[in-house]
């Protein structure tokens, strides 16, 4: 299905039980905002508020525009920055050396997702997309997994890649639907998207409250 | 028997006419100027009072504005369907009911404190009397008298758990004043056709739509920037802080893309976010109190 197709059509209705989901993810995110990232470095705590911050305000938006939201280019450029800005909050908290390079590498990235909406091809946009996507997912799922196998962090700190995982799962989920072949039907997709993004929320907060 | 059991049906008939939306955001931002003042919450009997107090004034001002605007509320399909222009009831019965809260809601605030109750008096004066009857109809800079009458229940809030009215006191009130051209003007885009076919003078009508949105995001700039400052005076935690400074960004997203790619829908999204900003921002203020 070319994206002109799903652009003409109208976005699937949104469920009541979704926007409470939405809400409650909301709510755990302003709780992650507020008090969940006490006491942890300062370029941290500033990381995941931009992380949280931006799950909390896209919550809200769907919540407000309905799934017709998820075809905004400016969505999708700020939907980049969840992913990014929690990978490179977890570099800085365990890995440090690395934190200059990669710095680089995630603005480079959203640079490319951002400039890529506006002046590249929708495929081209979506391969953009998915890498970036794809690359700090990577980031989000291996990291704390391999800190709690090597012993360096509590077990429940795992949680966090289990969250990882789901924003893989529904990023390239929804990447695909730009693409010209969606992994399932886009109704399937936005009635997943609630529950996949409370679940991952729930993941976030519980692994990251771990390491305060 | 017959009197009491048609009360239910008069409560039913009159819950339209105070708006109980509107009615209750602004009773929020009273309550959270009030415990913004960190006074001891436990006083149940002030914080009751307060809130009956300004529930009442706040009604009883929109029931008279339901009143005097009854001829331009019929020719608007958004409120022509309203109680008093469709005749469910009589424009006396409304305009006693009006005098009668807002009477009690005066008086039950000067009880109080004379102080709260001038404050909340002139509320009720600033927006029944000088943006109801006598700016709306002939111009758009009303809405500024409207945003200074809605920025009294959070001033009169704050002054009667301090005992005088300070500067964070008027910044809460700025806030909340530049917050209403976000809610109206929004609202008047929407619903543009209304406000042609009322001849009532709005921002998009006599500016134009884009300069209309760019005011909305310079106002939107500065709501932020007040709350904020309000925040950062009452000494606000910074957990809390954070929540506000993404919300607020929230708030300037939507503002700013509303003028660059403007839609309707954008629109209303802005108008309904804006709404929730400001709940959210004054339910963070009270939380801070407590």
């Amino acid at each position: 299905m070319s994206e002109t197709l799903i652009e003409a059509r109208p976005a699937p209705a949104m469920r009541i039980i979704d926007r409470i989901l939405l809400l409650a993810t909301a709510l755990l995110a302003a709780y992650q905002v507020t008090a969940g990232i006490e006491g942890l470095p300062t370029l941290v705590i500033l990381l995941q508020t931009v992380a949280f911050g931006v799950l909390l305000v896209a919550c809200l938006l769907l919540i407000i525009f309905g799934y017709e939201a998820l075809r905004s280019p400016v969505v999708v450029i700020v939907a980049a920055v969840l992913p990014l800005a929690l990978s490179l909050a977890l570099i800085y908290q365990s890995l440090p050396a690395l934190a200059p390079g990669y710095v680089g590498v995630a603005a480079a990235g959203l640079l490319a997702v951002a400039l890529s909406r506006f002046l590249a091809s929708a495929k081209l946009a979506t391969i953009i997309l998915a890498l970036v996507h794809g690359m700090a997912g990577a980031l989000i799922l291996a990291l704390p997994l391999y800190l709690t196998l090597r012993g360096a962090t509590p077990a429940g700190f795992a949680l966090v890649s289990l969250g990882g995982g789901l924003i893989d799962l529904g990023g390239l989920a929804l990447a695909s639907l730009r693409a010209s072949r969606p992994v399932l039907p886009e109704r399937r997709i936005v009635a997943l998207l609630a529950p996949l993004l409370l679940a991952m929320t729930a993941a976030f907060v519980a692994g990251l409250a771990q390491v305060r | 028997m017959a009197f009491f059991r048609a009360i239910p049906n008069r409560i039913r008939l009159y819950w339209p006419l105070i708006k109980s939306l509107q009615t209750g955001l602004l009773l929020s931002t009273g309550l959270a100027g009030y415990m913004s003042g960190r006074c001891p919450v436990i006083y149940w009997q002030t914080l009751v009072a307060l809130a009956g107090s300004l529930a009442l004034s706040i009604s009883g001002s929109t029931v008279l504005n339901m009143v005097y605007d009854r001829d331009i509320d019929a020719m608007m399909k958004r409120t022509a369907r309203r109680p008093l222009p469709v005749g469910l009831i009589r424009p006396g019965e409304a305009l006693a009911l009006g005098l009668a809260l807002s009477g009690i809601g005066v008086g039950w605030a000067l009880l109080l404190s004379p102080l709260y109750g001038a404050l909340v008096f002139a509320g009720l004066f600033f927006d029944v009397v000088i943006y109801t009857m006598w700016l709306k109809r002939r111009t758009p800079y009303s809405i500024l008298i409207g945003g200074l009458s809605g920025g009294m229940p959070a001033l009169a809030g704050r002054t009667l758990a301090i005992g005088h009215v300070d500067w964070l006191g008027i910044l809460l009130a700025l806030a909340v004043l530049f917050w209403i051209p976000t809610h109206i003007m929004t609202f008047s885009i929407t619903h543009d056709s209304d406000y042609r076919r009322a001849r009532i003078p709005t921002f998009p009508l006599k500016y134009g739509v884009s300069m209309t949105r760019a005011i909305v995001a310079l106002c939107s700039v500065i709501a932020a920037g007040a709350m904020g400052a309000v925040a950062l005076g009452i000494g606000m935690s910074w957990g809390y802080i954070r929540l506000l400074a993404v919300l607020s960004a929230g708030l300037l997203l939507l503002a700013i893309v509303s003028i660059i790619r403007p839609s309707e829908r954008l629109n209303y999204g802005l108008f309904k976010y804006a709404s929730l900003y400001m709940l959210s921002t004054m339910v963070l203020l009270a939380l801070e109190g407590l």
